[in-house]
């Protein structure tokens, strides 16, 4: 069951991915690419990383994605424009070339044997044990405690920079 | 300061004067500094006053480089007294510590037995080859010092007065005091690179000298004659030096004594060519003479000093220095000795047919070299150097005596007006009524080249004729065979080439005293009034060379003739010269046979004093007419006043072709038709390869982040293809 | 799972690299870099059931980073279109040549 649930998920995925990159409206793209991450998330708790997924709900789908329909919207770039929007035929052909190139060439690269250094479920008894923020957080405030800071600190500088960068410029500016 | 002082045992001349024998090229390098210094300084604050200023007479020629002429106020350069005081001046302080030296070297005697070597720095130390930057004195190097700085002090007093008026006077001096400075380190190198150093040096200053007057196009054409002919001669110099660094490892003098046996007599020969034709380049010989007549456009004392007394000299120096491997070349000596005999012929014939004063002198500056050289050739280094030493009195005599001559011609042209040509003897004549100092002087110096006993010149010609003759009945060069001809015969032949070239000496050296001194005078009515001795500052050296010149046989006199201490200078340069000199003899110390020693002075003598008798008899001064005015020459005197057409040979033979090869075949064939077109062009040009890459290449900087994006993934493609292939 | 996995994010990876190739509206590139880092994330997710949780601390700060990333890339598109009026790609070339 799970395995029937886990591609159906993934299909889905992928499905409103490639609908990201075809439609020519800018925000059914954005919209396409929420249902693609729901789906991402639901493959995130398939693989028992329950607090991830909904991480990916809430960060990437709730957040991001918000702020991407924000600028859209801001931009008036609702309705498809007239101009193309995207390379001619020709291109597109080549960029399915050059894509199906990359992906035969990833595939040809990764084969090589796992070595697994944990046991198949041993996530998911942790996870019964602790509650599904614990494994995670273990690590995060331990051993990667640093990174955790440091990315607090871009976080900072992220938002600042935003501010700079988005604000209303003075009237002086030539716009 | 010295990595070591003397090789090996203590030398008897460490705690001397000798000590100081570094100080000797540096006393004129720094008079060459601070002479260049004040000209340097006074071109580029030329005020109005100053002589060469454009004001000052209409000639824009601040630095000298004009011929002294016609529109010109005698006015001093600003720097004239103290210049004076510094260009002779460092000469007398060099001359001071050479004799100082000298004296230092008489004490130490007999003792004396190998060269006094100062090293200074390690120069190349290039894998084997260990050349230092080193000093050597002994008996020759102090004789040749003696006579450059002794004579080139003289030549430096007498400039004083014959350049006063040049507008370039510290550049004239301060070239001087370079051109001695690097003689010396010519003359004093412990190896050959050294001394190359120095023959290099002497040959640039030679330029610069010969082209003072640089802004006459001629002249600046005889000094790049002279320097680029000199240079053919260097590439001899410079294969016989690799020669010996490929077949012996050393180029130190010493080292090369010590091993010149080890070397395959096929090898020594080759060694000792190449050096030779070094020395025609340097000491004008065949083939590489023509410069030296062109050189007189120089400066008088130039030529006195350069290419009279010392620089040509070199020549004669390098082989002497070198005996030990000529010494073991029959043939190479055999070459030198003819090719010195017909040099001194060859000279000779056109000497008597030229009408410069200074040409002349020049011609015979040729055919005394080739003496010199027919004497180191024959196995007699002594009397080559000493003919090199008496030729440094009487010629630089009669050269600046032809200066004193020149500056009263002058002078009175000047007063006149007279645009004739100062040098030409036609234009002279009957001088020595209004000279007399001079003609005396002139007259001495004549008597001394041309032989007459007991002036200098006879006792080192003859000694080096009569030297020709003995090696000819017995010695390794008479047993050699030249081109075939048995060594013998070759040498009593340049035996008779030297009496027929002495003979014509005395004929050409003779007219020119006739034609200047004797006779009516053909200057013109009115300069006669302006005739007159040239200032004490430049008769007083004229009359210690006279001096010089008179005494200066006693160096080196042969026992036949017993008028005081017999050989000194044969004594003198035993310890450098007297092996090889042995091993010519065929180790034997030739016994002197009285009666056919006398049959040979008489010989030479007789020749002479016909030679004298002949010039008087047959020429007639009265006959002459002023230059303007003269018929141009016929049949074989044309020949020989235009020098055989040599230097016309030589400019269709050599020059010509070179030319129309480096400019039609190499400058636009070559470089502009192939490289300029297909590489130059063709690369980088309008239409070039660098040009279409570069249009494609721009491609790729579109500013378009697309294209980026694209570049990027393609680049990726490829690095994982990379992976992908492995 | 993990076979399936790598080859679902391989593939979504694959459709963002195509998406960056073909569009022209920078929102639209954006997007598809977004689409990018979540393959990663999905590859990172799959790995951490055999190596262990540091899998998932690290797709946590790849989301971290990708919000900040997000932020910053969207005010640099509104400053874009205040100067040039336009979000096309093509339109922004001031370092041609």
């Amino acid at each position: 069951m799970s395995s029937f649930l886990f591609w159906i998920f993934a299909s889905l995925m992928l499905i409103f991915g490639a609908a990201v990159i075809i439609n020519r409206n800018p925000v059914a793209s954005a919209l396409s690419l929420v249902v693609s991450f729901l789906g991402l998330a639901a493959l995130f708790m398939s693989l028992d990383a329950f607090f991830i997924g909904i991480i990916q709900v809430l960060v990437y789908a709730g957040a991001i994605m918000v702020v991407f329909l924000f600028v859209i919207m801001l931009l008036n770039l609702g309705h498809p424009s007239e101009i193309a929007d995207a390379r001619g035929r020709g291109w597109k052909l080549v960029a399915g070339a050059v894509g199906i190139a990359l992906l035969a060439q990833i595939f040809a690269l990764t084969r090589a044997h796992v070595t697994p250094r944990i046991e198949p479920g041993y996530l998911a008894r942790q996870i019964e044990y602790t509650g599904v923020v614990a494994p995670v957080a273990g690590p995060l405030f331990k051993e990667y405690l640093l990174a955790f800071e440091v990315t607090s600190v871009l976080l900072l500088a992220a938002i600042v920079g935003a501010v700079v960068l988005g604000g209303r410029r003075a009237p002086t500016d030539a716009g | 300061m010295f990595l070591q002082e003397v090789t090996g045992v203590a030398h008897p001349l460490t705690a001397t004067a000798a000590r100081w024998m570094w100080a000797l090229p540096l006393l004129p390098l720094l008079g060459f500094v601070l002479n260049g210094a004040l000209s340097i300084f006074s071109a580029y604050h030329a005020g109005p006053a100053d002589p060469g200023a454009p004001e000052a007479h209409g000639s824009h020629d601040v630095t000298g480089g004009g011929h002294d002429d016609h529109h010109h106020v005698a006015v001093r350069h600003r720097f004239a007294t103290l210049t004076s005081i510094i260009g002779p001046g460092v000469m007398v302080l060099a001359f001071g510590l050479a004799v100082a030296i000298f004296m230092a070297m008489q004490r130490a005697g007999p003792e004396l037995r190998t060269p006094f070597i100062q090293r200074y720095y390690e120069w190349m130390p290039v894998g084997d080859l260990h050349i230092d930057a080193a000093f050597q004195l002994d008996q020759l190097s102090m004789v040749m010092i003696l006579v450059i700085t002794g004579v080139g002090m003289l030549i430096h007093i007498f400039s004083v007065g014959y350049m006063q008026d040049d507008p370039g006077y510290p550049r004239y001096f301060s070239y001087l005091n370079l051109f001695v400075a690097f003689m010396l380190v010519l003359v004093m190198g412990a190896s050959y690179p050294v001394m190359f150093v120095g023959w290099e040096g002497v040959g640039l200053c030679s330029y610069l000298l010969i082209g003072f007057w640089y802004l006459d196009k001629a002249n600046a054409d005889a000094g790049k004659k002279a320097f680029i002919m000199n240079r053919i001669g260097d590439f001899g110099f410079l294969v016989a030096m690799f020669m010996l660094w490929a077949n012996i490892g050393t180029l130190e003098f010493d080292g090369v004594r010590g091993q010149a046996t080890a070397l395959g007599s096929n090898v020594v020969t080759w060694i000792c060519l190449f050096f030779f034709l070094g020395c025609t380049g340097k000491s004008a010989q065949i083939p590489l003479y023509t410069w030296l007549p062109d050189a007189m456009a120089g400066p008088t004392p130039v030529s006195a000093l350069i290419h009279a007394a010392t620089m040509v000299t070199a020549g004669v120096y390098l082989i002497a220095r070198s005996n030990f491997l000529f010494a073991l070349s029959p043939t190479a000596s055999l070459t030198v000795v003819v090719i010195g005999a017909l040099t001194a012929i060859f000279a000779a014939s056109i000497g008597l047919k030229q009408w410069d004063i200074k040409k002349v002198l020049a011609y015979s500056t040729v055919s005394q070299l080739g003496y010199m050289f027919v004497g180191v050739g024959a196995g007699a280094y002594v009397s080559g150097v000493f003919h090199l030493v008496t030729h440094a009195f009487f010629k630089a005599l009669l050269f600046l005596g032809s200066g004193s001559v020149i500056f009263a011609m002058h002078r009175a042209y000047h007063a006149t007006h007279n645009e004739d040509d100062a040098q030409d003897m036609r234009n002279m004549g009957g001088l020595r009524r209004y000279m007399p100092w001079t003609f005396v002087l002139m007259f001495v110096a004549t008597l001394a080249i041309a032989g007459i006993f007991p002036f200098a010149g006879f006792f080192s010609k003859d000694e080096i004729l009569g030297t020709l003759f003995i090696r000819a009945r017995g010695s390794t060069l008479a047993d050699a065979n030249w081109l075939g001809i048995p060594g013998g015969i070759v040498l009593y032949a340049c035996y008779a080439l030297g009496l027929a070239a002495a003979f014509m000496t005395a004929v050409y050296m003779m007219r020119m005293l006739i034609y200047v001194f004797f006779g009516p005078n053909r200057s013109g009515e009115r300069e006669r009034d302006f005739l007159g001795e040239a200032p004490w500052i430049m008769t007083a050296p004229l009359i210690v060379l006279g001096v010089l010149s008179t005494v200066g046989g006693w160096l080196n006199l042969p026992e036949s003739i017993k008028l005081g201490r017999i050989g000194l200078l044969d004594r003198w340069l035993e310890p450098v010269v007297g092996e090889s000199t042995l091993r010519i003899t065929h180790g034997a110390v030739p016994k002197v046979n009285l009666p056919l020693e006398y049959v040979l002075i008489g010989v030479a003598l007789a020749i002479a004093v016909a030679g004298i008798i002949v010039a008087w008899i047959v020429l007639k001064p009265a006959d002459l007419v002023p230059k303007r005015e003269a018929k141009p020459e016929e049949g074989f005197e044309r020949v020989l006043a235009n020098k055989y057409y040599v230097d016309e040979i030589y400019d269709d033979t050599v020059v010509r072709p070179t030319v129309a090869v480096s400019r039609d075949l190499l400058w636009q064939g070559i470089d502009e038709g192939l490289i300029d077109t297909t590489l130059v062009n063709g690369i980088g040009g309008s239409k070039g390869i660098a040009r279409i890459v570069g249009k494609i290449g721009s491609l790729l900087q579109s500013g378009q982040v697309g294209t980026y994006a694209w570049v990027l993934i393609v680049g990726v493609l490829f690095v994982l293809g990379a992976f992908t292939i492995r | 799972m993990l076979a399936e996995s790598l080859f679902f994010s391989a593939v979504l990876f694959t459709i963002g690299v195509v998406g960056v190739l073909t569009r022209r509206n920078a929102i639209i590139v954006f997007m598809c870099v977004e689409l990018m880092l979540n393959a990663v994330n999905l590859t990172f997710v799959a790995f951490s059931q055999v190596y262990g949780v540091g899998g998932q601390v690290f797709v946590f700060f790849v989301m971290t980073v990708a919000a900040a990333e997000a932020a910053v890339g969207l005010a640099i598109i509104i400053a874009l279109f205040r100067h040039r009026q336009t979000v096309n790609l093509q339109n922004v070339n001031l370092l041609k040549g």
